[in-house]
């Protein structure tokens, strides 16, 4: 049986076992690289996207328990050519190394934005404490955060 | 004009076209062997090109890490990238600017003086000529062997070099697919690997049935002796097969570990190659004021985010490879010389992976990867470790155990110094290290051990690393304990022995100036005549507010440290304003770095903080954890490291060290972090805790000793 959800705004039907993890089919299926492995434990957050706005692990979420739900990964928020007020929030403030903790943490911190848009520092860091980030990048991140939730609140694109 | 001494990877790599390569996009490509992981080099080395060939750094795209098109310059490690490479890269633009312009002076019929260069457009006395690098670029022969003897431009005049730009490769990574994990070529099979235990254990049984049952899917097991993957064109198949299999496997000869050999404490008494270095034969007299202190620190991960991957193919007897190792064309080297090819016939490219720090089981993975594409010729192999493998497999950082023996002067002062150091090797890279790309000894003919060594003093040291006090001693030597037989494999971690001997050295100066009743900043300035240090120490005491800093036992504590990287890479002073109840809290962190000449200010302030919070991660929280079996802690809750709601406020800056040399910054922080960590616990406690990490444990008993 097909499972049909929504992927960035987009309708989708895969033909995978329903215990099959979203994380998988993202990548496998959807070719949406950008979600990344990091655990498979729900300890990481590496693979964190949003499922009906809701910041959820995929590397352990079965995918037929998102049948007709809406999925949004970091390709749903913009591109290099025209990036969403988050993504150049952390371009502006070089908030990475490595990044490859970042499209985790960029989706938990959409969720928060969508829920709140005046942030204190400390909703930031509750929100993003369940992320690693071995690099180090922390205050920048948190400071991109920060920027992103005053330009969008100043009408940038959302 | 004379020549300069060149870089070592210009005289291992003289051709220019090695380095540069004019497309004809009009764009210029420079090609570097260090790798991107995080840390800006690519940016950097951008910089350094685009302003030597005087053009806008969007004409400048640089390759890093391919063995057909780019340099051999080794590893990429020990902060020296921008050093070497971005030197290599200045004097080979400086070079192929002055003969772009030679020859664009022969076309125009004036004298090269008449020329300059700007946005890559070539002027005559300030007029434009229609000449460009790409009008000329077929008429410049670069075969030819870099000299060196080029005029290189005065940094007064630098426009790129010196400013902060934005990292090249982070729009990708805050978008879509970024990493060579992320790469998916058409009909590739994904494959997982079961880890021989440990070298010399031999595969007993496996239940092939059970394993094909578990993974559910179409699935092939390869077996080369003591080494197995299982490949799949579905990766949840290949992955499923691989959780399955250590409960699935018997193995013989299997090592057995004792609890104590995870703590540092065990290394001192084992089998040992010792080494004198400095100031031998110690003083026959005996001491008159001694002064010993011990510190240690466990065995710790690298712990990546990502687990280590690699894709690989075997084609018309040709292996191409792409991986996130450190060095592509070691790593081109040493695949040959486990699969029997000549280097030619292995093509290795490097595509981002997580940071790594070190070396990690980047270049394992790509040995994997190659051994599948050979058993499954014309097909592209994605290799991708498990989490826990990549806990339990890659080369940790190794436990160090240090003991100052020093003797005082009437004044309180050090007039006699030795450090002892009990510490695994820090470099088992393989080809340069004394290991082994590791499924090479799960093969039926395994290489032959090598005795451990470390990288000798000139190079830095390992163990030894930052063992010389920055301070102004009399007398100073080391004896170096190399632990020959450590219970895991080990390798290099950022600092290397730079962490542990900061914190030694810098723990008990401050307990000196305690003693001799002075401030500890005082004190300092007292024995260090080194300028670049004191102007360091004082700008970063008075950063932080050091003169207001309370009376100790209090329960918040400031402690300062300051070191010099190897004692020749960058400058770095730390101060951390910690609170400690039942665990240590580091609420703030102020830094003052000087690195001479900074490529991108921005850059490499992110790198100073990086390395602070990495540092405080390893101090407070992290230790690899041992069993029976081997490395135990293998998930982020058993390895636990810092988290957003633990990490430090910070203030860090460069003095302005342009008229100095470029000096590596990477992992100047680490050690003056730990040690200013360990001296504010010791201001905020009034007792001093010797041990890395910094637990709630050890806080505990410190307290209880009071």
């Amino acid at each position: 049986m097909p499972i049909a959800f929504t992927v960035n705004g987009e309708p989708k039907r895969v033909e995978a076992a329903e215990t099959a993890t979203l994380l998988d089919v993202l990548r496998n299926h959807l070719g949406l690289m950008g979600t990344r492995y990091g655990c498979g434990l729900e300890q990481c957050g590496s693979c964190m996207v949003l499922v009906d706005g809701q910041p959820t692990y995929a590397c352990t979420r079965e995918v037929g328990t998102v049948a007709e739900r809406k999925i949004t990964t970091i390709e749903g928020l913009g591109t290099p050519a025209k990036p969403h007020a988050l993504q150049q929030a952390f371009l502006d403030e070089q908030a990475g190394q490595c990044g490859y903790c970042l499209s985790g943490i960029v989706m938990s911190a959409k969720a928060l934005l969508d829920r709140n848009p005046t942030p204190s520092r400390g909703d930031i860091v509750a929100a993003l404490d369940k992320h690693l980030c071995r690099c180090g990048a922390h205050q920048r991140i948190l400071r991109a955060v920060e920027r992103a939730a005053a330009t969008l609140r100043d009408g940038g694109r959302a | 004009m004379n020549a300069r001494p060149l870089p070592a990877s210009l005289v291992d790599n003289p051709r220019l076209d090695r380095w540069i390569h004019f497309q004809p996009d009009r764009t210029v490509r420079i090609a570097t062997g260090k790798v991107e992981m995080g840390q800006g080099v690519v940016t950097a080395i951008g910089q350094i090109a685009a302003e030597e060939l005087d053009l806008p750094l969007d004409r400048v795209v640089v390759l890093s890490g391919d063995t057909t098109n780019g340099p051999d310059e080794l590893y990429t490690t020990s902060s020296l990238s921008v050093e070497v490479s971005g030197g290599s890269v200045r004097l080979v633009c400086a070079e192929v600017r002055a003969k772009a312009l030679e020859r664009a002076a022969l076309r125009l019929n004036c004298s090269r003086d008449d020329l300059s260069v700007v946005d890559g457009q070539f002027l005559q006395n300030g007029a434009a000529t229609g000449q460009d690098y790409w009008t000329v670029a077929g008429e410049i022969d670069l075969t030819q062997t870099v000299t060196g003897t080029a005029s290189v431009k005065p940094v007064s005049s630098y426009r790129v070099v010196g400013h902060s730009v934005p990292r090249l490769d982070l729009p990708a990574k805050l978008s879509g697919a970024a990493f060579v994990h992320d790469v998916l070529p058409r009909d590739v099979l994904h494959a997982r690997t079961l880890r021989q235990p440990n070298r010399g254990a031999t595969l007993a049984s496996l239940d092939e049935a059970a394993i094909r049952r578990a993974a559910k899917g179409e699935l092939q097991i390869i077996r080369e002796a003591n080494f197995v993957a299982f490949v799949s064109p579905v990766e949840s198949v290949a992955q499923a097969a691989a959780a399955a299999a250590p409960a699935l496997a018997t193995w013989d000869n299997a090592r057995r570990l004792e609890p104590a050999q995870q703590e540092a404490a065990w290394l001192k008494g084992q089998p040992s190659d010792d080494r004198r270095i400095g100031a031998w034969p110690a003083p026959a007299r005996p001491p008159k004021r001694l002064v010993e202190m011990t510190v240690s620190r466990p065995y710790i991960a690298h712990a990546s985010m990502s687990p280590s991957c690699a894709l690989a193919t075997f084609r018309d007897g040709h292996l191409t490879v792409r991986s996130h190792g450190q060095g592509m064309h070691p790593l081109r080297k040493n695949l040959a010389a486990v699969l029997g090819l000549p280097v030619e016939a292995i093509t290795a490219q490097h595509l981002h992976g997580a940071g790594c720090y070190g070396h990690n089981g980047a270049d394992d993975a790509a040995l994997d990867a190659a051994l599948v594409a050979m058993r499954i010729p014309g097909r592209w192999i994605r290799l991708q470790w498990r989490r826990e493998e990549e806990f339990g497999f890659e080369p940790v950082g190794p436990a160090m155990l240090v003991t100052l023996h020093v003797d005082l002067d009437e004044r309180g002062r050090p007039a006699d110094w030795t450090t002892e150091i009990w510490s695994p090797t820090h470099v088992q890279r393989p080809g340069s290290g004394s290991g082994y790309l590791l499924a090479s000894e799960a093969l039926a003919n395994p290489p032959s051990e090598i005795a451990p060594f470390d990288p000798p003093e000139e190079r830095g040291g390992g163990g030894t690393r930052n063992a010389v006090p920055l301070y102004d001693v009399p007398a100073h030597r080391i004896l170096h304990h190399l632990v020959m037989r450590p219970p895991v494999r080990t390798s290099a971690l950022r600092g290397l022995g730079a962490l542990p001997n900061v914190f030694a050295i810098e723990s008990l100066i401050d307990d000196l100036a305690a003693r001799a009743g002075e401030d500890p900043v005082a004190y300092r300035l007292s024995i260090l005549s080194e300028p670049r240090a004191r102007r360091l120490v004082e700008l970063v005491a008075e950063r932080a507010g050091w003169t207001a800093r309370g009376p100790s036992g209090a329960g918040k504590g400031l402690g300062l440290a300051v070191a010099r990287y190897k004692n020749r890479a960058a400058y770095a002073a730390v101060v951390a304003a910690v609170t400690v109840q039942e665990t240590v809290k580091v609420d703030r962190v102020w830094c003052v770095a000087d690195a001479g000449l900074v490529v991108n200010p921005d850059g490499a302030r992110n790198q100073l903080e990086g390395g602070i919070v990495q540092a405080v991660s390893w101090t407070l929280k992290e230790q690899v954890k041992l069993d029976a079996e081997g490395i135990a802690s293998r998930d982020w809750e058993s390895y636990p490291i810092l988290r957003f709601s633990e990490v430090p406020d910070m203030q860090v800056e460069f003095v302005d060290g342009a008229g100095n040399p470029t000096l590596g910054v990477g992992e100047c922080t680490v050690g003056p972090t730990a040690a200013a960590i360990g001296n504010a616990v010791n201001h905020a406690l009034g007792v001093r805790i010797h041990d890395m990490p910094l637990t709630r444990e050890r806080i505990m008993a410190a307290l209880l000793k009071t």
